[in-house]
């Protein structure tokens, strides 16, 4: 952080000064640690996610081995218990839940993960370049995410997945042509005051190119926001995939979603198997919460409005 | 104002002409063709086939006919699957009732939400306050497709009060579950960015000076308040409707209403391209218009913006 070393600079310069200076991402850290809802959030996350990745060393059936046992008469036999090893009973079809809920956890925390992903290094580019050059470049590709975010996208992601088959890379795709439209915004609009500060002016004073500028100065100058914004798009990417795969056009057996498992376990609560409903439902809206708390704590620990 | 106005719509029209042309070419490119069944036709009844839903032409004919028919005759032209019906048909069989619980679910979702908002504003930190604070962070994280199974689970399955789907000609019990499904999520996001802007705006100077010149606080929220509290609130607007189009294919779904929503999963099933195509480029087409009343309000409401 130039910001970071000029206050540390400063501070070994004057031997004097008793105190050190802090960071931006000290003094965030601290302010991040004392918001009690944020910092559980975090714990409980951290939590689950460990869940997600340890909880299948000690489930007793595979994910597609099929209890055929209790087939035909799940909703008597085929509830959470821990003598029949099936800690949070079966699906429709006599499949471990337990097992399937950890897979599902799994696979919506990695869409969540990698569209934010896809959001952050092609809207941070894209933004921060617009940002700076600004003029005529700025306009045409603002307007370029403009006519596209106008678009109602779910329908575009419906289409693709239909046309070009159901596949993990299509899914990624279709969420990646439309997450990084926000992320460019907000970057965009960040740039625009970050490029008339002294020490981009520093920079073009000495005569670096464009690129350094933008890579070197401006683009770890955002990551504050871009943090946040990120941060906040990993329950939208989750909820999206979810969409998706409750309209049974998500992720393809035998591999699952917690949105595939909740649009199963809706469709067969009639029949009194409500747990099937109910551990998916519960670790989706445990993740979505925690990580929207995140969000808001960060946005609280980095905003520059509240020093 | 008109100026504004032919401003937005040089920008809404190319949209508009981006997205037919672009669903149009996803539709041609897409790997397979919607007659080929089970069995082989042989290529005679094939090219006749084509004939006669005008695909023996050259695609950029087919493309700019295409366009003309659906810009100035409103034709969709005729389904690739159902033999007797035109896309216009199915439209006009689904839209009506889309459009009676969007209707519903949109006016109730804005017009609770900035009642609690306003509420929970003026009496900051009250029970109330706080009682709509938890339910609108606890909505947030339960998407439509989420609280369909849990309003159905409880109106339909425990209580036995409402019925959990069909559409029975528009009854009010067949459309109470649907509407509240629909704008539970928003009515919470509206009453939160509302409460928020309401806070901000009543600790302002001109609201002080108000409350200080002896002004009932009736007439301090009502008259001077409350419009600039509402300009992120009709930003939000658009997205909402967004939110809800899209949000009807779960509805239509979950509830078998027999919506738009419905009409176009259906279709993509039975890959019937130009149905598909049409309710994208109808859906596409009132999202535009959305977002641009939604813009002109903005105007409208905010005398900063220049018209």
């Amino acid at each position: 952080m130039l910001a970071d070393s000029r206050i540390e600079g400063t501070a070994k310069a004057q031997a004097i000064v008793p105190t050190k200076g802090r960071s931006l991402w000290t003094d965030a850290v601290r302010r991040f640690s004392h918001n009690r809802a944020a910092m559980v959030s975090l714990i409980v996350l951290l939590a689950v996610i460990a869940f997600s990745l340890i909880g299948p060393f000690f489930a007793q059936w595979s994910v597609e081995r099929i209890d055929w046992g209790v087939m035909g008469s799940v909703a008597e036999k085929g509830a959470p218990s821990i003598e029949t090893g099936h800690y949070f009973g079966v699906d429709e079809v006599g499949r471990d839940l337990y097992s399937r809920t950890l897979q599902g956890m799994q696979v919506s925390l990695m869409v969540g993960i990698i569209g934010s992903a896809i959001a952050v290094l092609v809207g941070t580019v894209y933004g921060a370049v617009a940002g700076y050059f600004g003029g005529r470049l700025d306009s045409v590709m603002m307007r370029f995410v403009d006519i596209i975010y106008s678009i109602p996208y779910m329908f575009i992601l419906i289409l693709l997945l239909i046309m070009f088959g159901r596949s993990f890379i299509m899914l990624f795709v279709g969420i990646g042509l439309i997450s990084w439209l926000g992320m460019a915004r907000v970057v965009r609009g960040q740039t625009m005051t970050i490029k008339n500060r002294e020490f981009v002016e520093a920079a073009v004073a000495i005569g670096q190119k464009p690129s350094a500028i933008i890579f070197k100065h401006i683009v770890p100058n955002l990551l504050g926001v871009v943090a946040v914004y990120a941060t906040l798009l990993i329950p939208e990417m989750i909820l999206l995939e979810s969409f998706i795969s409750f309209l049974g056009l998500g992720v393809q057996e035998p591999s699952t979603s917690l949105g595939a498992l909740i649009s199963q376990g809706a469709s067969t609560m009639q029949y009194g198997t409500i747990w099937q409903l109910g551990f998916p439902l519960f670790f989706f809206i445990v993740i979505l919460f925690t990580f929207f708390f995140i969000g808001d704590g960060l946005r609280d620990a980095l905003d520059p409005k509240d020093r | 104002m008109i100026l504004f106005i032919l401003r937005r719509l040089a920008v809404a029209i190319p949209t508009l002409l981006v997205l037919i042309v672009a669903s149009f070419i996803l539709m041609k490119v897409a790997p397979g063709n919607p007659f080929a069944g089970e069995k082989t036709l042989p290529p005679t009844v094939m090219e006749n086939i084509f004939a006669r839903y005008g695909l023996d032409k050259p695609q950029w004919q087919q493309l700019l006919e295409y366009i003309y028919n659906v810009v100035f005759r409103f034709d969709f032209g005729p389904s690739f699957q159902y033999r007797d019906r035109t896309v216009n048909d199915i439209i006009a069989q689904g839209f009506p009732v889309t459009f009676t619980y969007g209707a519903w679910a949109f006016v109730i979702a804005t017009v609770v939400g900035v009642t609690v908002g306003i509420i929970a504003a003026v009496r900051q930190n009250s029970w109330a306050d706080y009682l709509s604070l938890g339910f609108s962070i606890g909505a947030q994280v339960v998407p439509n497709f989420v609280m369909a199974p849990i309003l159905v689970l409880i109106f339909t399955l425990w209580l036995r009060w409402l019925p959990g789907g069909g559409w029975n000609g528009g009854h009010w019990s067949n459309v109470i579950l649907p509407v509240i499904a629909l704008s539970t999520s928003y009515f919470a996001s509206i009453a939160r960015l509302t409460r928020s802007s309401m806070l901000e705006v009543l600790s302002s100077n001109y609201i002080r000076t108000a409350k200080a010149k002896g002004m009932p606080s009736r007439d301090v929220i009502f008259r001077h308040a409350l419009r600039p509290a509402l300009l992120p609130v009709i930003s939000y607007l658009g997205p909402v409707f967004v939110g809800m189009v899209t949000g009807s294919v779960v509805i239509d779904l979950y509830f078998s209403t027999g919506g738009i929503g419905q009409a176009f999963v259906n279709s993509a099933l039975n890959r019937d391209y130009s149905t598909i195509l049409g309710i994208t480029i109808l859906l596409g087409a009132l999202t535009i218009t959305a977002n641009l009343v939604v813009d002109i309000l903005y105007a409208w409401v905010d005398p900063k913006i220049k018209l």
